[in-house]
């Protein structure tokens, strides 16, 4: 009995697929739902401020005035909860993680919107009416 | 009477990576004494409920541990769903239940590799752990996580599963069934494993019952008692009974473990079959108001929650009471008399979680 369970065991790993992944070659393939890291297209963004507010580990800070948005990496959960409350869908969760920092200065992450549109001016506004 | 000896056993200890400490008192090869100290990991997570909006703590409570970590995110949000008459959606309380028993799974697999390897038995420990990981696959399909899920919101859901990836993932669970059947097999007969565990660590009905023993660590004692009993999330409508064994030792902890294994499968293709359709989540306004205090069944044992609010987005306290802290009490009782090479053993039988008794 036992010599049956040894053999089957032994031509199963002589003859069977390898039991771990084949990494350089064949990479793992993340699911779509996978959160790795937050990522940001500031294309839209009107620098409101939800995301900071709402970030429970207070990973982002919004200047509305210089119009700039900066992650900091190392405080970041990916809980996707800035994602759910951006009301101009700027946020997204990428799948990839993002690679292994050593200390707290890195991972910074700071990105500059384009210039505000400008208002027209009150006067102009007056004059166009 | 042999000369007496304390040994230091951890925070940093071979066996387990939790920072358990113990100071053992030893005469020769035998255990008289022991003295826990804690505080390696605290954090202060009870604390920042009153800096942060009573949202967003559903992910920062589900931060405690990396292993009941689905769990805790459901016990905070039960919590401030029944300070705020919340009723959450049916699919909701099903898939809630649905991921409590994956992360059930994969807990006590992970608890069961941990033992094997604690007794030299390295290639089962492997073993669990490489079944372990089709179960954290699963997560990450459905969740986006594999240990931190970050789904559970107040008024229910994040995430909906659909009913074909659920399908889906039923024949996955199958096949889990059937590789884990060798492995239990092992922790059931095999020779080494009954040689440690067999008459280790006794822990009898009365003294389980009155030290506060929970979970699996109470149940070995043969008394059937489970918190899942009360009904919350869609237990009430599922078909279980507490898994029991009578031994109260080593051997029966693990017996426990490895049967509700296979509890927590058949509870998930319970969930599958009976899944309703629908929303997973419904709108909340307004801030808690009230206290509450809820009970869950982890994989380690009961949890309790307790939330109280004063009407502001700001909690005004909340307490969790972790399972591992309720059995350290039990693990002092059984250290005395035993061998100081059986010590990392039982601490491991009473699935230590010390990140969870800290926070």
């Amino acid at each position: 009995m036992a010599f049956n369970v040894i053999g089957k065991t032994v031509m199963k790993s002589l003859f069977g697929k390898p039991a771990t992944a084949m990494y350089p070659v064949i990479k793992n393939d993340f699911y779509p739902r996978t959160r790795g890291s937050l990522e940001m297209d500031p294309a839209d963004c009107i620098f409101c401020n939800l995301c900071a507010k709402r970030c429970p580990a207070g990973a982002i800070e919004v200047s509305r005035a210089e119009r700039v948005w900066t992650l900091n990496r190392m405080r970041c959960l990916v809980c996707n909860f800035c994602v759910d409350v951006c009301p101009k869908n700027c946020l997204s969760t990428e799948r990839q993680y993002t690679l292994p920092l050593t200390d707290k200065t890195q991972g910074l992450v700071r990105i500059e919107g384009p210039p505000a549109p400008e208002k027209p001016a009150k006067a102009a506004v007056a004059a166009a009416e | 009477m042999g000369e007496r000896t304390i040994i230091p056993f951890g925070p940093q200890h071979p066996v387990l990576p939790e920072p358990l400490h113990l100071d053992l008192v030893l005469e020769d090869e035998k255990v008289v004494g022991a003295v826990p100290s804690i505080g390696f990991v605290h954090r202060g997570l009870e604390k920042l409920v009153e800096k942060r909006d009573f949202q967003e703590m559903a992910f920062v409570i589900e931060r405690i541990c990396g292993i009941c970590s689905f769990i805790h995110g459901q016990g905070y949000v039960q919590t401030i769903e029944a300070i705020m008459n919340v009723e959450i959606p049916d699919r909701a309380r099903y898939l809630r239940s649905f991921w409590g028993e994956l992360s059930r799974v994969h807990s006590h697999l992970l608890w069961a590799g941990l033992m094997a390897d604690a007794f030299g038995f390295e290639s089962l420990f492997m073993h669990c752990w490489r079944v372990r990981e089709k179960v954290l696959d699963i997560f990450e399909e459905t969740t986006g996580g594999r240990v931190i899920h970050s789904v559970c919101k107040i008024g229910g859901l994040w995430k909906n599963v659909d009913n074909d990836t659920l399908q889906r993932i039923g024949a996955v669970l199958r096949e889990v069934a059937k590789e884990i059947q060798p492995l239990a097999d092992v922790f059931r007969r095999d020779y080494t494993v009954q040689k440690r565990c067999v008459g280790l660590g006794l822990l009898t009905k009365e003294e389980a019952f009155q030290l506060g023993a929970v979970g699996p660590m109470l149940r070995a004692s043969g008394v059937a008692m489970d918190a899942r009993k009360l009904g919350y999330a869609a237990y009430g409508e599922l078909e279980f009974e507490p898994v029991t064994e009578t031994g109260g030792d080593c051997q029966a902890r693990t017996l426990v473990r490895i049967g509700e294994i296979y509890q927590s499968l058949d509870l998930i293709r319970q969930c599958i079959e009976k899944m309703p359709d629908g929303e997973v989540a419904v709108p909340v306004k307004g801030n808690p108001q009230g206290e509450f205090l809820s009970r869950l069944e982890q994989p380690r044992g009961e949890a309790i929650y307790y939330g109280k609010g004063d009407g502001t987005k700001y909690l005004d306290r909340f307490r969790v009471r972790t399972p591992t802290f309720a059995n350290l009490i039990p693990l002092l009782h059984v250290l005395p008399g035993c061998d100081l090479a059986d010590v990392p053993l039982l601490a491991l039988t009473i699935d230590p979680c010390i990140s969870c008794t800290e926070r």
